[in-house]
């Protein structure tokens, strides 16, 4: 309805604060006598902290403190908590080790924090830290993930023997070894999935302020979920009671999901502003993003795939090794199994799956979810399978997917997920009319005539998106529920604000929110305000991340509007006197059906507030909430077609092509919708040929700044062309799916399969620079 | 501390500032203009990308004394009251911004790099030039969109001054 309700590629209305430089990120707020605070951190990737000596540091000008992580430990501040208990095979719990916000005893990856500095300025924070003598004992570090499981390894903690958090596993095992007892081919694959460094913009920050005479707390900070940190930073950390402590997210500059957690920094920062007394500002620099916000993915694999004589699936096993890190991230357990072996059938009926997960500590920065967690491994995995087993059987990659396509739904995986729509042809139709699949053998023997190796790769991914409901993840292990909340406010003066337990930080919620109630009222988008990111504005909400924040957190926008409209509806009626039943809304206006009678929004709810005239009975006010959880997760799903040249010389990749076909159910704002696609491929195409944290044989990062490693630039992707398909989703009103994951999980195995098919060789690891693709060539 | 004198955003500008002062700190934390930023520590990304008498620099690669003199123009001085420069108007327009972040950077070196090349052009030009900022949010499909576009109405605005 309306030029800005849903459909409507209406412009953002929050663009405009961003492009005249009036946004307002953490490092842009001051507060009267704020101080900063300077991190102490680990050069080593392992070491006994053996002493640390401040006296020298505490009479630099404009100290005011030096705090130690025995200090925090000493005042009880919690550890760090893994928030999804995962259970081993043999039933046992996960083995976690104990991790404190600054460590007292043993440091565990480079960057970690052992003590803070807190001064006047941020240079004189500085200066002094550098006068603060730390004595370390240097202990044998493990990095690596097949290293850390050897009988012989250095032991990270004493609560995990082995170095192993969980030995888990998911399918059928029986199943699977009947279905390779009966194969007609069996294809076998091994791949590493790289460690990425998610790298939002803007670094993270945070601002405590404790105020003694209100025995209150405020934390400004770089979150996707404020309510959750407000909830953990209670719960676990013993900061302070939910009701004296306020959690601010304002415009926060990219999260990827590297701002879901809550970090050391934040928890110092607080407990420190009380013990100095003052409000601690500090802003992280990039080397501390490199060193400290939690990586993603680093999984070993080895996949078999059995087939029968007619080339249709019987069985996938699958053994992965996840790394973790040196400690558990707050999501980190729930990332290498629930969000991924629960995704291996993929597209596809595959009767029987066993998977088996170890996850693994190490000498190396936490890994938690980043873009897409743990669904970008399954579908790298599964779709590079895929293209293998169709050289090896030597069928037509798209013809192997497409004798394999679910075709009907709902259907059961025998991994848990339960498929509710989707037409995988449909999406694979579309993306190899837009790369002219057909012409691709032509073209690729022009290429070769002028000296290029020309490939193609296909990626038909899926994923499973809003991360609910509450009732199956708490089955699983979640600690927390995963629905969302929403407040809508109708003012007297007819005005609506939006209150929203999503995050906006770059997904344009301000607006796709906004068109939600256009699209039902009939009204302006400028006359709705989405609040968000405030835990003393919204009650509660989980946060964004998942792609969830349409599919769930709007829904309890719909929710909650209904409720608005049902009052609105009766208030009208008892105006105009009419019946409820015949009130239609319709351009701002209620209206009598059939009638030229109606009455506008305004007055509607001017009537709720004045309550001169409201029915019998009834509540004065317009405003209600809801908290919706979802029936299942939604599953985006679509195919992802990637053409391009290796020069032989040299082993340079460049493309020619790359088309996306996604079915995200309906869209409410095409143009962000295809913004998120955008950005989203291109990190999927960054850990194919650029991206890659490297540590050296002692834990040392040897990727830990721009200079090293290798974000992706404007001169290193194409331009994409993106098409849609659409199954609206049967549960949730909206029939939306979620689209800001899906780039990061189908874009890799697009582009590996492309140079592999160029090259003509299947071994290739992720990132596919130059010089591996070159000896993937040469030898 | 020494005492410096600049033009900012065409306003006289006086500030005492330490030898070690970026010009982005200035910036920054003397004058509140916050729109500048900061997103990393090698002068790699961009985000603090200003004009120093016209030309497009990384305001983390200059010390603020050595902007002494010089006309300094940020993210905050290109709008002509409320209505804005074809380049933040192209942004808009165009979904060239996410989470904003990279976005007053970005914009700088965009209506820098139109100048430099008289508004001629074209999608593989912009990819090359804009190599010293970093997008995390878009993959720049937008931003080059973006950029074309302003070309083309910086260059009709030229033609109509």
């Amino acid at each position: 309805m309306g030029v800005e309700g849903i459909g409507a590629s209406v412009v953002r209305k929050e663009d405009r604060r961003f492009i005249t430089g009036k946004g307002r990120y953490v490092d842009d707020i001051k507060l009267v006598g704020l101080t900063h605070a300077h991190f102490i951190r680990s050069p080593h990737a392992h070491a006994k902290v053996k002493s640390i000596d401040s006296s020298e540091a505490m009479k630099m000008p404009g100290v005011v403190g030096v705090l130690t992580g025995q200090q925090i430990v000493d005042d009880k501040v919690g550890n760090l908590i893994c928030g999804w208990a995962i259970t081993s095979k043999d039933g046992s719990p996960m083995k976690m080790g104990a991790w404190p916000a600054m460590a007292p005893e043993t440091v565990r990856f480079v960057g970690q924090a052992v003590a803070v500095v807190i001064a006047e300025t941020k240079n004189q924070a500085k200066d002094a830290a550098e006068a603060v003598v730390v004595d370390y004992e240097e202990l044998q570090a493990v990095p690596d993930i097949r290293a850390a499981i050897k009988p012989d390894a250095p032991q990270l903690h004493p609560e995990a023997p082995g170095n192993v958090v969980y030995d888990w596993h998911l399918g059928n095992e029986p199943a699977v070894k009947d279905a390779f007892a009966k194969a007609a081919n069996v294809v076998t694959l091994e791949l590493t999935n790289n460690r990425l460094v998610p790298n939002a913009m803007e670094p993270r920050a945070a601002i405590a302020d404790y105020d003694e005479a209100e025995e209150h707390f405020t934390l400004y900070t770089t979150s996707q979920n404020p309510h959750v940190a407000r909830l953990v930073l209670s719960a676990f950390y013993n900061i302070a009671p939910e009701h004296k402590l306020r959690v601010v997210a304002p415009d926060v500059g990219g999260g990827f999901g590297s701002k879901i957690y809550i970090y050391p920094e934040e928890m110092v920062a607080l407990w420190a502003s009380k013990k100095v007394g003052r409000p601690i500002k500090w802003t992280g620099d990039r080397s501390e993003a490199f060193l400290t916000d939690h990586h993603g993915r680093d999984h070993v694999s080895k996949a078999e795939m059995a087939f029968d004589k007619d080339n249709k699936i019987l069985g996938l096993r699958v053994k992965t090794h996840a790394n973790f890190g040196a400690y558990m991230s707050l999501f980190s357990s729930a990332v290498p199994t629930y969000l991924y072996a629960t995704l291996l059938s993929g597209q596809y009926v595959i009767p029987a799956i066993y998977a088996e997960v170890m996850g693994v500590y190490t000498n190396t920065t936490p890994v938690d979810a980043y873009r897409g967690a743990g669904r970008p491994e399954a579908s790298y995995l599964l779709e590079r399978m895929m293209e293998t087993a169709a050289r090896q059987l030597k069928v037509d990659p798209t013809e192997l997917r497409r004798k394999n396509f679910i075709t009907a739904f709902p259907h059961q995986t025998p991994v848990i997920m339960a498929y509710d729509i989707g037409d995988f042809g449909a999406s694979l139709d579309a993306a190899m009319k837009a790369i002219d699949y057909a012409g691709f053998p032509a073209r690729k023997a022009k290429a070769k005539s002028e000296g290029k190796l020309r490939g193609i790769g296909v990626s038909c991914y899926i994923e499973a998106c809003g991360i609910a409901p509450s009732k199956a993840v708490g089955s699983l292990g979640a600690g927390v529920g995963l629905w969302e909340s929403a407040e809508v406010r109708v003012n007297p003066v007819g005005t609506i604000e939006i209150l929203t337990g999503s995050h906006s930080h770059g997904q344009g919620h301000e607006t796709t929110f906004a068109q939600l109630i256009s699209d039902r009222l009939g009204i302006s988008i400028n006359q709705v305000q989405i609040v968000h990111g405030d835990t003393d504005k919204v009650q509660f909400g989980m946060g964004t991340y998942g792609s969830r924040s349409l599919a769930v957190g709007g829904t309890a926008i719909i929710k909650a509007m209904e409720k608005i409209e049902a009052k609105a509806k009766k208030i009208a009626a008892h105006a105009l006197e009419a019946s409820e039943g015949d009130i239609v809304i319709e351009n701002g206006e209620f209206k009598v059906t059939g009638t030229d009678k109606s009455i506008a929004l305004p007055m509607v709810a001017l009537a709720a507030y004045t309550a001169h005239n409201l029915p019998d009975g009834m509540e004065p006010g317009l405003k209600e909430t809801a908290f919706y959880d979802p029936t299942n997760f939604t599953f985006p799903a679509g195919a992802y077609i990637c053409e391009l040249e290796v020069d032989p010389a040299t082993g340079k990749t460049s493309f020619v092509n790359f088309v996306a076909a996604d079915d995200f159910g309906r869209l409410i704002n095409p143009m962000i919708v295809e913004g998120q696609v955008h950005g989203g491929l291109a990190q999927g195409i960054g850990q194919a040929l650029l991206e890659g944290a490297v540590y050296d044989g002692n834990g040392q990062p040897v990727t830990a700044s721009f200079m090293d490693y290798a974000m992706p630039r404007a001169d290193d992707l194409p331009s994409f062309k993106l098409s849609h398909t659409s199954t609206l989703c049967p549960g949730n009103p909206l029939g939306v799916k979620g689209c800001g994951e899906a780039g990061a999980i189908g874009a890799s195995a697009a582009v590996i399969n492309a140079i592999t098919d160029a090259i003509s060789n299947n071994k290739l690891e992720m990132p596919a620079t130059p010089d591996r693709v070159w000896h993937a060539i040469h030898g | 501390m020494s005492r410096i004198e600049l033009t900012i955003n065409g306003k006289a500008v006086s500030a005492d500032v330490e030898g070690r002062t970026l010009l982005v700190h200035l910036l920054r934390e003397n004058l509140d203009l916050t729109g500048t930023h900061i997103g990393c520590d090698t002068s790699q990304c961009g985000a603090c990308t200003v004009h120093i008498d016209g030309r497009a620099v990384k305001s983390c690669t200059v010390l603020a004394g050595q902007a002494a003199g010089s006309n300094v123009t940020t993210i905050e001085g290109i709008a002509k009251g409320d209505e804005l420069h074809p380049m933040q108007a192209a942004f808009r327009d165009n979904h060239g911004l996410q989470c904003g972040y990279c976005t007053p950077g970005m914009i700088m070196s965009a209506i820098d790099i139109v100048h430099r090349h008289s508004g001629k052009l074209d999608e593989a030009t912009v990819r090359h030039e804009l190599e010293g900022n970093i997008c995390r949010c878009t993959g720049y499909h937008n931003i080059v969109k973006s950029v074309l576009d302003a070309a083309g109405r910086m260059t009709v605005l030229q033609a109509a001054e």
